[in-house]
């Protein structure tokens, strides 16, 4: 996923605490994010999740990369 | 009876608890301002009952020690027992996730729609009495911040109801969509030039030199403002304090009294730095030294957390963090214990594993100086230029980083990834602002006056006593040999087990050269913390780790003092 470019949540790698997780956050499968940038030296990736609020998520590398997003 | 707060962090839980109990709290625009619960009382009606401010939670599947604590708390509820479920009316989707999470639990619950005031100016609608119809629950639109609809809330208290709503649990989200579907219309919002750029903020391209600029703004800003209120207090001390002192001085004349009270005065003028009594370094020292800075410092970091930058902050730099085996969120408890180590060393709860919270409190205990402390060691070696104080704070920062870097390798433990939810930017409400700033200038005058007058009282016991000489001789392997520092110093450092800023002015009268005054200050601020830091250390990590802690602080202050002593002789 680039920057800017929107994409629905297709599959969780993890178990049911990443899950629930994430759920707290709203983000499951079919959630549509948008990557808006990642930070530097290795820092996370700040993710806006669809809905009214357009919340900021900042999430760490190591779960970003078991979020599985196809990009429209 | 008992009431619980229950909401989603940073959706004002802490402030309506305020309201509603009359007890001040801290509150600010960044989760797990609260990390562990309140209790306080409140009037219902003619009862009087207790209310509980829960900590934050995201879900009622607790994945945080924070939820797991809300949870049990829920677990344990009595049988009039009624919880009062804070929501964000600015973010209904988010709330209402817990919400049906709640409904679950079959307790009888209230809804306090807050932050209505700005549903509004966010270009929201909510019908309330639907929300109400469809949930069977009353709800109550309130804003905590400004007071608004707090009374119809308490009435709506005495009716709280288990809710009717039937759903599958594992399509809560699904429920909420369809809820929010017939409650709440979304206006057309533009997006402004100035919501472009708060977005941005948190984006590194653009987010860096903000974060660069916003820094460097607070420092000059404490700065100014600090130096503007020490000057302010000096003419006051000057024009009312001096009269009066030297008055007294006259009247006691020479002796004890005269020594614990005034201590030295020559030729009708005090230096109320080296005088050392109580009522000249005792008094001087607190209100016209350090007092200036630490209302700057709060002033600042006030208005940063109130606006919500923190959090961002915290985002930004979260990769350098890592490195150094700390957390993005680690930026809150340091900049909180720059302001006092007190609170800093408390705030280290909103870290998630015992690894990460103990790293940031040795940390900041053993290098980061309170604005007590900076603003003596700035009048005291500032006086010789920028070098002598770069140098000071210089090797306190690699002493930071290499602290950081053994215990992220040694010490074992987890280092969690960030994942959270950085808040929207807020306009702080100025009232709540005063109020908060109010309380921490209050709370730092109540903490530091007493162990102040004490240092300096058991300064004149020690010099009177000449136990002074006794402990100078014992200790001068250290200080002088390794440390290169008069042996009288030994002084500042029994005092600094009390107070740091007064064992900084003990200082002064010794005409340290700028080497020995560097390594005085670095040796100050890493040593040991002081008592009330010491206190809490010893109540957040339990005695075990605040040994190590005592250990990893008594070793880098040994190491780095002959350091120091080293490579300064050749500059």
């Amino acid at each position: 996923m680039d920057l800017g470019e929107e994409g629905a949540v297709v599959r969780l790698v993890g178990g049911r605490g990443f899950i629930t997780k994430l759920d707290a956050m709203r983000i499951r499968i079919g959630t549509k994010l948008r990557k808006l940038g990642g930070e530097p030296f290795g820092g996370p990736i700040i993710v806006e999740v669809e809905g009214i609020n357009k919340e900021q998520i900042a999430i760490g590398h190591g779960m970003a990369d078991r979020i599985i997003v196809e990009v429209k | 009876m008992r009431v619980l707060l229950i909401g989603n962090p940073n959706v004002g839980k802490s402030v309506l608890f305020s309201r509603l109990t009359g007890i001040d709290v801290i509150i600010s625009n960044y989760p797990g301002t609260t990390v562990e619960f309140t209790k306080g009382w409140m009037k219902l009606g003619d009862r009087t009952v207790e209310l509980i401010d829960v900590p934050g939670v995201y879900t009622l599947r607790p994945t945080t020690k924070a939820e797991e604590v809300a949870l049990k708390m829920l677990e344990e509820m009595g049988k009039d027992d009624i919880v009062v479920h804070v929501a964000d009316s600015t973010n209904l989707e988010r709330s209402l996730g817990l919400t049906l999470q709640l409904v679950k639990k079959e307790i009888p619950m209230v809804i306090a729609l807050n932050i209505w005031d700005e549903v509004e100016h966010v270009g929201i609608k909510i019908d309330v009495k639907e929300l109400e119809r469809i949930l069977g629950i009353p709800c109550a639109p309130i804003s905590a911040l400004t007071g608004q609809g707090i009374k119809e809330l308490v009435e709506k208290m005495k009716e709280a109801k288990l809710s009717y709503f039937d759903f599958n649990e594992e399509r809560r989200w699904d429920e909420v969509g369809k809820i929010l579907k017939r409650v709440q219309v979304v206006g057309h919002r533009h997006h402004t030039l100035w919501d472009r750029v708060a977005e941005a903020t948190v984006l590194p391209i653009i987010g860096l030199p903000i974060a660069l600029l916003v820094m460097l703004s607070a420092f000059f800003v404490i700065r100014a403002v600090g130096e503007g209120l020490v000057n302010f207090m000096d003419m006051l001390f000057e024009k009312f304090w001096t009269p009066l002192v030297l008055r007294i001085s006259d009247a006691l004349a020479e002796g004890v009294l005269h020594n614990i009270l005034i201590g030295k005065v020559a030729d009708k003028t005090i230096d109320y730095l080296e005088s050392l009594g109580l009522l000249t370094t005792g008094i001087y020292v607190p209100f016209a030294a350090v007092l200036p800075y630490v209302f700057a410092f709060y002033l600042v970091l006030s208005l940063l957390e109130d606006i919500g930058y923190l959090p961002r902050l915290a985002v930004l730099i979260d990769g350098l963090m890592h490195k150094i085996g700390l957390h993005g969120l680690s930026v809150i408890p340091m900049m909180l214990g720059a302001g006092c180590n007190v609170p800093g060393v408390l705030s280290t709860r909103i870290l998630e594993t015992r690894k990460q919270g103990f790293m940031t409190a040795v940390m900041m205990s053993i290098a980061v100086p309170c604005t007590a402390q900076t603003a003596m060691i700035m009048g005291l070696v500032g006086k010789h230029g920028i070098v002598g104080l770069g140098s000071v704070f210089l090797t306190l920062f690699l002493v930071w980083t290499s602290v950081g870097l053994l215990l992220k390798k040694f010490m074992p433990g987890e280092s969690p990834e960030i994942f959270m939810e950085i808040p929207h930017y807020r306009i702080p409400h100025i009232p709540s602002l005063i109020k908060k700033l109010r309380m921490r200038t209050f709370w730092f005058i109540r903490d530091a006056i007493p162990w102040l007058l004490l240092g300096v009282f058991m300064v004149n016991l020690f010099y009177a006593t000449g136990f002074v000489d006794i402990l100078a001789r014992i200790s001068s392997p250290v200080i002088s040999k390794l440390w290169g520092l008069p042996p009288e110093a030994v002084i500042s450092l029994i005092v600094g087990f009390l107070r740091k800023d007064v064992a900084v002015g003990m200082l002064t009268p010794l005409n340290l050269s700028l080497e020995q005054l560097v390594i005085a200050s670095v040796v100050l601020t890493l040593y040991f913390p002081c008592a009330a830091t010491f206190a809490v250390l010893v109540r957040t990590l339990g005695a075990k780790d605040t040994v190590r802690a005592v250990i990893i602080m008594l070793s880098y202050s040994l190491a780095t003092g002959a350091l120091l002593n080293t490579v300064l002789k050749f500059m």
